[in-house]
């Protein structure tokens, strides 16, 4: 059992690092081209085998057009030259594209990625580690990424890095706050933090968000999905800010940073931190689909007429779960070119006053709802007018702070 | 493989311990802690202790440690100015490790013995015994299947049974510890409400003063 345990965790690793990294190649092809789209452009649609280089007198044009981009960026990325200028401080200015990677990574660990699969009769889970803490893991080996971020800022020893670095350090705090929140009324509900059992229970009784078989029928679980859409509303916008997307890009913005944190980077340590982001991009719409939209799960109650534990079941629901996870990253980008940018304070009013309130108050509305059956019709009334009253009262004091000027430093 | 896996952590924690003792720059010491943090934390894992290692993290690494860093970096803080021996700082530091090392050594000798019965290593067996707890009501009759906690399904599990210590975490912090949770909470709002305070009547004080 135990060399059967070690080999499948080793192939495991090698398989979704390479699945990840892979996801980030694609996500740069989609991004350009999906913005492309957005802005009536073409697009890199050529990609060509330069044979040019090698005395030939044409390039060769591969018949898929632009799909090989991201090797081509890949390649631009690596032979360029590795600037490093005089005035950093080398240790941290080397370290901190590293950390910005590895943290990303990592959190791919405890992502199931597709249904267990039955060798001698063990049930080996599609997850490199089937941790009974998931979601906390994910949360924090994702905050270490910070340092990567704000030692970026710092060790450049200039002026725009350190404003980045600095933004995105507090940007990063601030939202992890909601986060943490926001997912609370849905591990409320599930009674786990194993992502594969989470998973497992949706393929039985419906996706978070699509309650429509098993017990997803039941009036409880439609009235469950009114605080489940606050929690999705804030997780998703908070993953956005993790991830420093667009409409809360702010510690590298070009109209007021130059470049922000990554200013004085070049060649393949500027493609660290740009692997990092899109990394984590992908975690992110993983994580959001293991929780929110079924996983791996085919939904539709296909799943029971599956013999689970054959090798090709398995299969399928990774291309399923991958095809989901394709789904959250194309409405990633699609946000970042149809969205404007924040301005700071309005993003961290966003945070701080708007989002940390709400998902407050929608562990206690979660609470209630699924209280509901034990406390009675009387009591759930009853418990929705306070909520009510609070709310109120907690908009008109978050109201009359925002309305007070305020001196915003950074 | 367990036994490399706890040196390892092991001499990450102590290592950066000791760094961030030696260190001369501030932010160096800083991460150096967060270094000796994440051996703390995989140790905590290698001891089954899922929740508080992760939490360890998440909390320690993740937040305390960059306000820290965010601070230094904002205040600027040159390099420590090389240490005056003074014969009381050197008293002061030999008595306070002193004090801790006969504290370590208190524990080790009232701690368990190899495979003592009192506190058995975990494996099927006793996790299967400590199900069987779970698993009566309080007048000694099996809960029927419906009633059964996660704690007892996660403990007697057929095919891989775990230590659910969330779970059981949970259980002793709000059924058992519940009024002190309580009052710790409201410790911790007074406190945050008392920085706020404090730092409004700073900044008040300077408009005036400008």
């Amino acid at each position: 059992m135990d060399t059967v345990f070690l080999i499948a965790a080793a192939l495991k690793i090698g398989v979704f690092i390479g699945i990840t990294m892979s996801f980030v190649s694609v996500c740069v092809i989609f991004e350009r081209r999906f913005s492309a789209i957005i802005q009536d452009r073409v697009g890199p649609n050529r990609t060509m085998v330069p044979l040019s280089i090698l005395g030939f007198k044409k390039d060769l044009a591969l018949p898929i057009g632009g799909l090989t981009q991201p090797v081509a960026d890949g390649l631009k990325f690596i032979l360029k030259e590795d600037f490093t200028p005089s005035y950093v401080r080398k240790f941290f200015f080397w370290i901190a594209p590293a950390l910005v990677v590895v943290p990303a990574l990592l959190t791919m660990a405890v992502i199931p990625f597709g249904s267990p699969l039955e060798l001698d009769g063990h049930y080996i889970p599609m997850a490199v580690a089937d941790l009974n803490v998931g979601p906390l893991f994910i949360f924090a080996i994702a905050s270490l990424s910070v340092y990567g971020i704000t030692l970026a800022g710092w060790a450049s020893n200039s002026k725009y890095p350190f404003f980045g670095g600095v933004r995105s350090c507090a940007q990063m705090i601030s939202y992890e706050i909601a986060l943490g929140l926001s997912i609370i009324p849905v591990l409320m509900m599930f009674g786990t933090l194993n992502l594969g059992h989470i998973v497992e229970y949706q393929t039985h009784h419906g996706w978070l968000l699509l309650p429509l078989w098993g017990e997803g029928l039941e009036l409880q679980r439609w009235i469950l999905l009114i605080p489940m859409a606050i929690a999705f509303v804030i997780f998703t916008t908070s993953i956005f800010a993790e991830t420093n997307r667009m409409p809360f890009d702010l510690p590298e913005c070009e109209t007021e940073l130059v470049g922000g944190y990554h200013t004085e980077y070049s060649s393949m340590k500027f493609a660290l931190f740009f692997m990092g982001e899109y990394a984590a991009m992908v975690v992110g719409s993983a994580l959001i689909v293991t929780l929110f939209f079924g996983g791996w799960s085919l939904g539709f109650g296909i799943d029971q007429m599956l013999p689970m534990g054959e090798w090709w079941v398995s299969l399928l629901h990774i291309a399923v779960f991958l095809a989901k996870v394709t789904f959250f990253i194309l409405f990633f980008i699609l946000v970042r070119w149809t969205v404007p940018r924040f301005r700071y304070d309005q993003l961290m009013n966003l945070g701080w006053i708007v989002f940390f309130e709400a998902a407050l108050i929608n562990v206690f509305l979660a609470a209630l709802v699924i209280a509901r059956p034990s406390i009675g019709t009387g009591g759930f009334l009853g418990g929705l007018a306070l909520l009510f009253v609070v709310t109120i009262l907690l908009i008109k004091i978050a109201k009359s702070a925002a309305d007070k000027p305020s001196h915003s430093t950074i | 493989m367990d036994q490399f896996l706890f040196y390892l952590f092991g001499f990450l924690a102590l290592g950066g311990g000791l760094l961030l003792v030696g260190f001369r720059n501030p932010v160096s010491s800083a991460l150096s802690m967060v270094v000796s943090f994440i051996g703390l934390a995989g140790l905590f894992i290698g001891l089954n202790a899922y929740f508080v290692g992760i939490v360890q993290i998440l909390v320690y690494a993740g937040a305390i440690m960059v306000l820290f860093i965010f601070i230094i970096m904002l205040l600027d803080l040159n390099n420590e100015k090389p240490f005056q021996f003074r014969s009381a700082t050197i008293l002061g530091g030999l008595a306070i490790p002193l004090l801790f090392a006969i504290q370590v050594l208190g524990v080790i000798q009232k701690g368990p013995a190899e495979h003592s019965e009192k506190f058995p290593l975990i494996t099927e067996e006793t996790l299967q015994q400590a199900a069987d707890g779970f698993a009566l009501k309080s007048d000694g009759e099996l809960l029927p299947a419906s009633e059964q906690t996660a704690i007892y399904r996660s403990l007697a599990h057929q095919d891989s049974p775990k230590l659910p210590d969330t779970n059981l975490i949970g259980e002793t912090i709000f059924k058992h510890y519940n009024m002190p949770l309580q009052i710790m909470g409201v410790l911790l709002l007074v406190a945050t409400v008392g920085v706020v305070v404090l730092s409004k009547r700073s900044s008040k004080n300077a408009n005036k003063q400008n």
